[in-house]
This record gives C-alpha cells, sequence and structure tokens, in this order.
C-alpha cells in the first residue's frame, strides 16, 4: 500500500514539475489524435451528410456498415493499417508504418464511422423536418447537405468529441502500427501499458491522471454544448 | 395599391405577373394504395386570392403540393399560363408551411439563406433581408435565434421569407390554423398586401371566416375531387354541393 501512495505522490510530482518525458509523450498524443479528429471530421461531415441527402442504390447497406464499424475494435483497425503499409503491403513503398503519421492514418479510420455514422443521424433528423421547406425553396442536393451540417452544428461538435474521445483513450491501434517507439510512437496509453508491465507504476499512473482528466474533460464538455445547444434553442 | 414608401419597393419594383390560368387536368395522386387526388380538373383564372376548403383529408395539402411540385402526379398535368412547370417556374413560386419550419439560425439568417438559395448576391441579400423583416415587423428580433419567437412570429417570419423571394404565386398550407387572433389578422394583412402587388395567392384554409375575409374564388374539394369552384360570393352564399353545404354550416361532413 505505501509502495502505491509513493508511486501516487511521485506521479503527482511529475504532473507538477511537468516532466520532460511525460509532456513529450502528452504532446505526441495529443497531436496525434487531433490530427486524426480533424481529417475524420472532414471526411465524417461529407460522408454522413451525403448519406442523409443523396438516394443511390445500396445507401441503406452503406449506413449499415458505417454504424456497424463504430464499434470497429482498435486493434483490427490497426491490424488492416498495418497490412497497408507493411512493406508487402500496397502502400508499403510510402515507409510510414512506425511512425505518427501510421498512428494518425489508424486513428482516422477508427473515428470516422463515429463522426461520420452520428452526423448522418444529426441530418437525417433535420431533413425530417426541412425537406420540404428546403425544396420549396430550389436548394440543390449540395444546398441542403450544406444546409444541415450547418444546422446540425452543435450535434457535429458531439460528435467530434466523442471521436476525439475515442482516440486519445485508444490502445490497440496506436500500438500495432506505431510500436510504442520512445520519443517517437509512444503515445499515453501505449506508455501506460508499458511502463506498467516495467513496474515504473509512478509514470503509468501518472499519464494515467493526465489522460483521465482529458477524458473528463471531453465529456464536461459534451454536456456543455449540449446546454448551450439546448439554451440557444438551437437543438 | 401599393404605397411608394412601402418597403417592399426595394425588394421588387415590379408588379408580379402569374403565369395564368393554372389548368389542372387529369390530375390523379396514388399513394399507399389510395387515391388521394381522383380526377381533378380546375382551371384558376383570377389574379386575386384563391382559397382551397374541404374536410380534412379532402386532399387539399395534396393538391397544393403537386400545384408546387413538391410532388408529382400519378396522371395528369398541371399547365401554367398553358406550359407545364419547369425550374423556372419552381422559382416563381414560394409556399408557406402550416408548421413554421425554421433552420436553427438568427431570425435575419432564415431569410438570407431562402434567398442565398434562390441566387440573390450577398449585397443584395442584406437590403432584401431588412425589408423582409420590417413588412413582417420582425426588424427588432433580427438577430435572435428563430426558434425562440412566439408561434404568431414565426409563421410570420415564414411569410417574409417567402414573400422576400418576390414570388409571382404563393401557397399557403392553413397558415393560420394554430394561431390567436392577431396573429392571424397579421398574417392576412401581409397576404392581402401581397395580392395587391400582383402575387397570386392559392390558399388551403378551414377557416371560414378566413376564406370569406380574403378570397375571390372557393375551391371545394371532398374525397380527392373538387367538387365546387366558384367565386366565394356564391359560394358562401349559395353552395351547389350537399357536401359544402354541410361543411358552412357546420355539420359533420364525412
Amino acid at each position: 500500500m505505501t509502495d502505491f501512495i509513493d508511486a501516487f505522490r511521485t506521479a503527482l510530482g511529475l504532473i507538477a514539475t511537468l516532466d520532460p518525458d511525460l509532456v513529450e509523450i502528452l504532446v505526441l498524443s495529443i497531436k496525434v489524435s487531433l490530427s486524426a479528429v480533424v481529417i475524420a471530421s472532414l471526411l465524417g461531415f461529407a460522408i454522413g451528410g451525403a448519406l442523409a441527402v443523396y438516394r443511390f442504390p445500396g445507401r441503406g447497406a452503406v449506413s449499415a456498415v458505417l454504424s456497424a464499424l463504430m464499434g470497429l475494435p482498435p486493434v483490427v483497425a490497426g491490424l488492416v493499417v498495418y497490412l497497408l503499409l507493411s512493406n508487402v503491403g500496397p502502400l508499403g513503398v510510402l515507409q510510414l508504418l512506425y511512425t505518427p503519421t501510421a498512428m494518425i492514418i489508424a486513428q482516422v479510420v477508427l473515428v470516422t464511422p463515429i463522426i461520420g455514422a452520428l452526423t448522418r443521424q444529426a441530418c437525417q433528423d433535420l431533413l425530417e423536418e426541412y425537406d420540404e421547406q428546403l425544396r420549396s425553396l430550389g436548394a440543390s442536393s449540395s444546398a441542403i447537405v450544406a444546409t444541415l451540417l450547418w444546422d446540425g452544428r452543435y450535434r457535429l461538435i458531439t460528435a467530434v468529441l466523442a471521436g476525439f474521445g475515442r482516440a486519445i483513450a485508444e490502445v490497440g491501434a496506436v500500438m500495432i502500427v506505431g510500436g510504442n517507439i520512445d520519443h517517437v510512437t509512444r503515445t499515453m496509453t501505449t506508455a501506460i501499458a508499458l511502463e506498467t508491465s516495467k513496474g515504473n507504476i509512478a509514470l503509468a499512473l501518472a499519464l494515467g491522471i493526465v489522460l483521465l482528466t482529458i477524458a473528463l474533460a471531453v465529456n464536461a464538455s459534451l454536456i456543455w454544448v449540449q446546454r448551450l445547444a439546448n439554451r440557444l434553442a438551437y437543438a | 395599391m401599393l404605397d411608394p414608401t412601402s418597403p417592399l419597393r426595394g425588394v421588387s419594383d415590379r408588379l408580379a405577373s402569374p403565369p395564368l390560368p393554372v389548368e389542372i387536368k387529369g390530375l390523379v395522386y396514388e399513394t399507399g394504395g389510395k387515391r388521394v387526388i381522383d380526377d381533378v380538373d380546375a382551371t384558376i383564372e383570377s389574379r386575386r386570392i384563391t382559397a382551397i376548403m374541404g374536410p380534412n383529408g379532402a386532399g387539399k395539402s395534396i393538391l397544393l403540393r403537386l400545384m408546387h411540385g413538391l410532388i408529382a402526379p400519378t396522371q395528369g398535368e398541371i399547365l401554367w399560363a398553358g406550359r407545364p412547370a419547369d425550374r423556372s417556374m419552381a422559382y416563381r413560386q414560394a409556399m408557406v408551411f402550416q408548421r413554421p419550419v425554421l433552420l436553427r439560425r438568427s431570425v435575419a439568417a432564415n431569410v438570407s439563406h431562402a434567398l442565398g438559395l434562390r441566387g440573390v448576391g450577398r449585397d443584395k441579400r442584406a437590403i432584401c433581408v431588412d425589408e423582409a423583416l420590417k413588412l413582417a415587423g420582425l426588424e427588432r428580433q433580427a438577430s435572435m435565434p428563430a426558434r425562440v419567437l412566439s408561434g404568431g412570429e414565426q409563421q410570420r417570419l415564414c411569410l417574409a421569407r417567402a414573400l422576400s423571394l418576390d414570388p409571382d404565386v404563393l401557397f399557403l398550407d392553413e397558415p393560420t390554423s394554430s394561431l390567436d387572433p392577431a396573429s392571424t389578422l397579421a398574417i392576412e394583412r401581409l397576404l392581402l398586401d401581397a395580392q395587391r402587388r400582383g402575387i397570386k395567392v392559392i390558399l388551403v384554409t378551414h377557416d371560414v371566416g378566413q376564406a370569406r375575409r380574403l378570397a375571390h374564388d372557393v375551391m371545394f374539394l371532398h374525397h380527392g375531387r373538387v367538387i365546387e369552384h366558384q367565386d366565394s360570393q356564391d359560394f358562401f352564399d349559395n353552395p351547389q354541393s350537399e357536401g359544402a353545404r354541410g361543411f358552412l354550416s357546420g355539420g359533420l361532413v364525412l
């Protein structure tokens, strides 16, 4: 028990003194997940908006697959991206495996379905209400998508936050394609896994506290965004 | 007639020139195996306000949507000044729905968005928005979220938005069915003003008083058929069909 208390004290010390190792890992994690979420948002908004508005054969199937992929296990996303990027894979020539770029790609694969499916749902709900009015105004399909995305902005923000929460907390995908290389591809989650197995509980605990704080902050902002939307009568 | 200081002068320097007559020929609309519009033939020639009346489920709203081109008929056609409607005809029309449909944006942005969809440039949009809101008495609410307006204000905004598009034909589907008398009066004044500017107004209403106050002619629908279409004076004083007589005397028309 005293070991644990010592570790906890050391962990708080690492955070308070902004330990360079800890900060480096934190910064890389946030960089990777933020980049992934930005890319996944652009893709997800486009895919979700288009699925809500355009009618084409197989639309239902695509929507169903997208929703199912929300629950894609990170290790599977990692494995798929690994196969694509490995030397014998189709994108092997790019030599991206074990780089932060590879981790971003893996997280994009993981997060795009989440943002895409939530965007589609938000747009579809709005479209039910707006459809006749927008067609009466003479809106083209692309103008309808743009209208729905903007009017669904609060729900899209919550979708992005949900995607970020997923990206920052996952370990399987970044572990497989990043390789947890010190100073190169070591993120909070992979470092926690490694340091715990090495018995370096203090650093693992410090990272865990930071990660938990981020997760709590993301969830708090989710609630805040929803409240704000309700208050402004935009919901 | 149009007051030279009227705010609408800037929106529309011209009087509207509606593509009349509207000829409805052998119109049929079926949905879910049911014939909702059953072989309707009618001609609307008047430049003044036309009311479409009838009991619930008579097909009034469907007929309005068919005329506006929101849905396609199963059979038959609608000619505007002798021509079937195309995209340019759709741009000469606007519609106000029974329940106000407002975007999750400010009052002004709702009007501006509609103008943008019709290809009005940014500079002109701002002017049109100001004038439309002034006309509807909503200029003080311009920057408020549209969805916090009262029901009456929301419907006024919908009408202002439709009028800002400078239409030749304006459709309304029971626009005042859930409004109080003051809000209803405000809407009716705007409609009469629109009619004076030459806009052809076609209005579905349940409200006999409203039809008396506004309409020049009344089309009475029953079970998907037009069973009567005549000048409102004659319609109200001397209805020809049993359905219309029952409807006007307050009886239950089934």
